[in-house]
């Protein structure tokens, strides 16, 4: 059996072995190298020895520091499945209730829902990655070398960050627009200014916005019941999310999962107790809310977080301060309070919406963080701040993590230029008092 | 007076390998070299030819920019070659050994008694001149700047190093006369900075006419770059110099026996050599003399220094000028299946300063580690990885960021001139995207040199 295992190894490296000499220089296939190299580099940590200085090098690579990420986001990926199939089922339970009824409990139906989840988020993995990887396959031929890793964890990421029924073909032309824009003009993996995913985001956000906000986009299959219901939202039915309901606190027309709250406008307390009861802490917490796919369930990403700190992969610093800043503005939106959404409890931001994805899986993209280790907690707790400032002050774009972490990222370099300049102030003092 | 100064960061990277405390003689060397490209910056100007005669001490060429600085033969024999390189750079001067030992003799005197410019003419004349390096640069002192300090490392903690202590051992006298001559050098201290957790041999410890402070963590502790900059670090125009303990004993022979002394006690590393042992032989040998027949297996790399820092020599080359250790590595040059011994293996082989692999619980197991890249060059990605590695109050990823631009001015502020390549090993070595840092250094250091120097 072992006998039998190592035998096949052989076989694949002969074949490796093989096919080297085709594509190096003058070789027969020399032009298709960067792909060969791609595929070839995959199964086999190529045999490059070092040349210049260190003669030993560290274990670690991109490929594996890039694969943890992927390990990490694998909870939020799978909790996603479940509970796009769920809200797609509540949706059939409230209109064709003799069918469906007892799929309003979150459990039940399980096979079902995990299917339905797992068929609807798949087909958005193989378009966010075959579009990535096409461009990033053109640009390796064009540079002649092997693809970079940083899009394994970009295409990751991109279907977690849409809601369930975004048409494929818009994640497809927003995928193509932010790794050509967004990375390769830069110059590739390590070179972007911003992060790739988020650029897909804020490209179908800005786009397409009818498919990525307001209330019908967030439970897959909306628009066919609304259809089918004779262009009506049917009774009882919902498609908003936690944060749209917050959002229309700020207004005159409060909403809470449908219901129309009129009467308790300029109540706060009231308002924000019918707020808990429709999507009660523990519910947010666990992930039992709709929103975009692998955003709602603080359990999976705190999995995630927990690999990503444990490895040492994500930055601790910027997490824990991303969290710190908007917690500590919510508190301070608290003390304001001019409307219901001010007076909400600086915990309940952190767990409702994309806070925490963005906190723990976005913001920390070493490529578009802060670099320096003072540099990224102020790059993750104005973050944090901004991510509140634009969810709760600007309730055009309820979602305010995505835009306050595309800001920070511009915002980076200019945190570690003055980071970097208190540094070198301090070692010029030093030969001052000597 | 002395201090002591306690370091967070830096890495030990554990290897199989390290010599036993025995010194045996090494198999009589056949012939040195002594190689141009051990000093970074120097033009050579060769002045015998091959075939001539060269006497112990005897000068075989000198600094085209500065002709005081002499390079002489460590051994009496023949100029057999002088290797050339691209564009005709000269790469190694060899001189086959004659059996005889013909000297170019010196008066013995007393370091104490002379004046500086008196110990700097002697030092030069004898071809000692090369074993002291400056910082800035970190190359072979300019003769004609006082530096207002020398450093001198009393140990090596980069992996399998030499034990310093060891090869000072019953030397105390000549260490001394070392010493005092080199403090005629400068109008500061002799610094000589030891190991706090390890009480050094007495011929060390018992050093006068320095300074003796304690350095305290993990590698690159023992670097003289990184004691520089705790205990007397370099401001733009300020110039310090460094010399290795054995090179230091080497001067104190000159001026107490008036030739000069070639043996050198190198130590045999590395877990693909067998007999690992502190051999004596002589500077510049053929590595042969010691390598022969202590090879565990033929796909090794034979490194001059250690693995850090030093250089691929191959089985026919020669022992570097300043080093002490030779360190036999596995080659990596094998296809890695990712799920057993690659990239995505479970990796109890691999050592990494990442907590990527499991070896991170593992404080104590040493690794036979071989000198694949473990991947390829990309772009810089993580970051963070180099500060943990890098003692001093310099942000790495940022200077090397500005060498790469060539921005002068960002290079000064950031630090350029307190550093050398090997204070860049460890980042290099954690560098995830395998970007070949240490050159990167060397490149900055060229750049400053030509634009400020």
């Amino acid at each position: 059996m072992l006998n039998l295992k190592f035998n096949k190894l052989k076989f694949l490296k002969d074949i490796v072995e093989n096919l080297d000499p085709k594509f190096e220089k003058g070789g027969k296939w020399e032009k298709f190298a960067p792909i060969y190299e791609t595929l070839a580099t995959f199964p086999f940590t190529p045999k490059h020895v070092t040349t210049k200085g260190a003669h030993i090098r560290d274990g670690v690579d991109l490929k594996r520091t890039m694969m943890t990420v992927i390990i990490a986001l694998i909870p939020a990926l799978l909790f996603g499945m479940y509970n796009t199939g769920h809200w797609h089922y509540e949706l059939l339970a409230i209109t064709n209730p003799a069918e469906y009824g007892t799929y309003i409990d979150f459990w039940t139906g399980f096979g079902d829902k995990l299917l339905f989840g797992f068929l609807k988020v798949l087909p958005l993995l193989i378009v966010s990655y075959g579009v990535g990887l096409g461009v990033e396959f053109i640009f390796a031929m064009i540079r002649g070398h092997a693809l970079h890793e940083g899009f394994l964890v970009t295409g990751m990421l991109i279907p977690l960050i849409v809601p369930a029924d975004v048409p494929l073909w818009m994640v497809g032309v927003a995928v193509a627009f932010a790794v050509l824009i967004g990375k390769e003009v830069f110059g590739g993996t390590g070179m972007n200014i911003v992060n790739i995913a988020l650029t897909a985001r804020a490209f179908l956000f800005f786009a397409y916005p009818t498919k990525m906000s307001g209330d019908k986009v967030w439970k897959s299959g909306t628009n066919d019941i609304i259809a089918a219901n004779g262009g009506e939202i049917p009774d009882g039915v919902s498609g908003a999310t936690p944060l749209g309901d917050l959002a229309s606190f700020v207004g005159e027309n409060p909403v809470v999962n449908g219901e129309d709250l009129k009467g308790l406008v300029g109540d706060h307390s009231a308002l924000l107790d019918k707020f808990e009861a429709a999507y009660t802490p523990m519910d947010s917490f666990l992930g039992f809310i709709p929103g975009s796919i692998g955003e709602t369930s603080m359990i999976a990403i705190l999995i995630g977080a927990g690999i990503l700190l444990f490895t040492g992969v994500g930055s601790w610093r910027i997490m824990f301060s991303f969290f710190l800043g908007g917690y500590l503005f919510g508190g301070l939106m608290n003390l304001i309070g001019v409307n219901a959404y001010m007076d909400l409890p600086p915990w309940y931001h952190l767990i409702l919406g994309g806070f925490a994805f963005g906190a723990v899986f976005m913001a920390t993209d070493p490529v578009t963080a802060a670099q320096t280790k003072w540099g990224k907690f102020w790059y993750g707790f104005l973050g944090g701040i901004f991510a509140l400032v634009i969810r709760v002050l600007n309730p055009a774009y309820p979602e305010g993590v995505m835009l306050a972490i595309l800001f920070m990222n511009v915002c980076a370099p200019l945190i570690d230029h003055y980071v970097v300049q208190v540094n070198i102030a301090r070692r010029k003092k030093r030969f001052k008092t000597a | 007076m002395s201090k002591t100064i306690k370091l967070k960061k830096g890495l030990d990277i554990k290897l199989i390998g390290e010599a036993d405390k025995v010194t045996v003689d090494a198999k009589p060397s056949k012939e040195i070299a002594i190689k141009p490209t051990d000093f970074p910056g120097l033009t050579p100007k060769v002045i015998l030819k091959p075939g001539e005669k060269v006497k112990r001490g005897e000068t075989l060429f000198f600094d085209k920019q500065n002709e005081k600085v002499r390079y002489v033969s460590p051994v009496s024999g023949t100029l057999k070659e002088i290797v050339r390189g691209a564009k005709r750079r000269i790469l190694s001067v060899i001189v086959t050994l004659d059996g005889k030992d013909d000297v170019e003799q010196f008066e013995p005197v007393d370091p104490n008694s002379l004046s500086r410019d008196e110990v700097r003419e002697l030092m030069l004349k004898s071809g000692h001149w090369p074993f002291i390096r400056q910082r800035p640069l970190d190359k072979v002192a300019n003769p004609d700047i006082t530096p207002k300090a020398i450093f001198i490392s009393g140990f090596d903690s980069a992996p399998l190093a030499a034990d310093l202590d060891y090869i000072a051992r019953h030397q105390g006298e000549f260490f001394q006369k070392g010493i005092d001559a080199l403090a005629k050098l400068t109008d500061g201290k002799v610094n000589l900075v030891l190991n706090k957790f390890y009480s050094p041999d007495e011929a060390i410890k018992s050093a006068k006419n320095c300074v003796i402070n304690y350095i305290a963590g993990k590698h690159p502790a023992g670097n003289v770059g990184t004691q520089i900059h705790h205990f007397d670090p370099i401001d733009k125009g300020q110039f310090v110099f460094t010399v290795k303990v054995q090179d230091v004993i080497a001067i104190g022979k000159f001026f107490a026996n008036g030739s000069f002394d070639s043996t050198r006690i190198v130590a045999l590393t590395g877990s693909e050599a067998k007999n690992r042992k502190y051999y004596r032989t002589i500077l510049g040998t053929d590595v042969s003399a010691i390598i022969n027949d202590n090879l565990v297996q033929d796909n090794v790399r034979i490194i001059s220094g250690n693995a850090l820092t030093g250089e691929n020599v191959g089985n026919d080359g020669h022992l570097g000028f300043y080093d002490t250790q030779i360190t036999v590595l596995p080659e990596g040059n094998q296809y890695k299946f990712f799920l057993t011994e690659g990239w995505l293996g479970l990796g109890f082989d691999k050592f990494s300063s990442h907590r990527l692999f499991p070896t991170w619980l593992m404080q104590n197991k040493k690794y036979r580690l071989d000198t694949n890249l473990n991947g390829e060059e990309r772009g810089f990605v993580v970051t963070g990885e180099m500060d943990k590695v890098m003692p001093f109050d310099i942000l790495p990823m940022q200077l090397i960021k500005a060498i790469m631009v060539e921005d002068i001015e960002a290079m000064e502020n950031l630090g350029i001139y307190e550093v050398a390549p090997e204070d860049f090993a460890l980042c290099e070595y954690v560098c995830t995207s395998k970007v070949n840092i240490q050159e990167k250094i060397r490149e900055g250091l060229e750049v400053i040199e030509r634009e400020t120097m």
